[in-house]
């Protein structure tokens, strides 16, 4: 019962912090607001029994994303939004209605949440839980997974990561006509 | 009402998904489009490890005595999706603080204006 009232109450949190994002003009507020989502959502992990994911999001998502936005206003010195009515709101709308009730519709024939038939819990998943600790030796199976059985999909991981380094090098790296600041950002990005 | 109970974390995590989706196709600042797009990723991150979850069940690390544990493969490929994420993040907005550079703003509208009197 505890992990339901808990579940309801943070995902109330977590639409009003992206209400609120929506509605808000102040970029620094709403950035911060960003923050406090991502940390929210990393609670809702760890009720979800989802540790290392929460680990990964309170570091990476809410710390690294949120300075490097922080960065990304100082830079472009932009601290409000100009036209917070956006332009023309209603065909936007319409478009995230009809696709936010199509998402829905599939919904339908999802198995409940917590359903422990469910077909995604019948596929190589007792496998990996039964057979990680003797296969691997590392009681962790969510590492386990990562590192071992799946080791090719961090590696390529890796590569997409050291490609968007490079790529943020170069459009930012090297620019040092401006302000000195631009090319310590390229730096910071690099992680 | 059992319906509504073991549908209600999907249906919150659409229309989160929907708010971050709203932000990116509505708001001319690219900042917030960056941010909405982050929201729209988190909003996926928490689908996943919802379909993962197991009533009852314990975070995927063995235990001595325990036997049901949540699904650990989504936990997985969201880890993986996080680090990348973060990744496509700082290359948004490397694009943004270089739009800023050459057109002098980051509203859409007013960039759309510098490249018609071109």
């Amino acid at each position: 019962m505890i992990d339901v009232i808990i579940d309801v109450t943070v995902l109330a949190f977590l639409t009003i912090t992206a209400v609120a994002i929506v509605r808000m003009t102040n970029l620094f507020a709403i950035v911060m607001l960003f923050g406090i989502f991502s940390f929210l959502s990393a609670v809702m992990f760890i009720g979800m029994d989802a540790v290392d994911v929460a680990f990964t999001e309170a570091a990476v998502g809410a710390g690294i994303s949120t300075v490097l936005m922080l960065g990304t206003i100082a830079l472009t010195k932009d601290r409000k939004e100009k036209y917070p009515g956006g332009h023309r709101p209603w065909l936007p709308l319409a478009v995230v209605i009809v696709t936010g009730a199509t998402l829905v519709y599939g919904t339908l024939d999802i198995p409940a949440f917590g359903d422990l038939n469910a077909p995604s819990q019948k596929h190589v998943a007792p496998y990996y839980i039964e057979k990680s600790m003797e296969d691997t030796g590392v009681p962790n199976i969510v590492t386990a997974v990562l590192a071992s059985y799946r080791g090719f999909d961090t590696l390529g991981e890796v590569v997409v990561i050291f490609t968007a380094g490079i790529a943020v090098l170069l459009l930012i790296g090297g620019r040092r006509r401006k302000s000195d600041v631009a090319g310590q950002a390229g730096e910071d990005d690099d992680e | 009402m059992d319906f509504f109970i073991g549908h209600y974390n999907y249906w919150i995590v659409i229309i989160l998904m929907m708010l971050g989706f709203y932000t990116v196709i509505s708001k001319g600042n690219l900042v917030k489009k960056i941010v909405g797009l982050n929201i729209f990723q988190v909003s996926v991150f928490l689908l996943y490890i919802s379909i993962g979850t197991v009533t009852g069940g314990a975070a995927p690390i063995t235990t001595e005595g325990v036997v049901l544990y949540s699904n650990p493969l989504p936990h997985v490929l969201i880890l993986t999706a996080i680090v990348v994420g973060v990744a496509t993040t700082a290359l948004g907005l490397a694009l943004v603080v270089r739009i800023k550079e050459s057109y002098g703003t980051i509203e859409e509208d007013e960039i759309h204006e510098c490249d018609h009197s071109l």
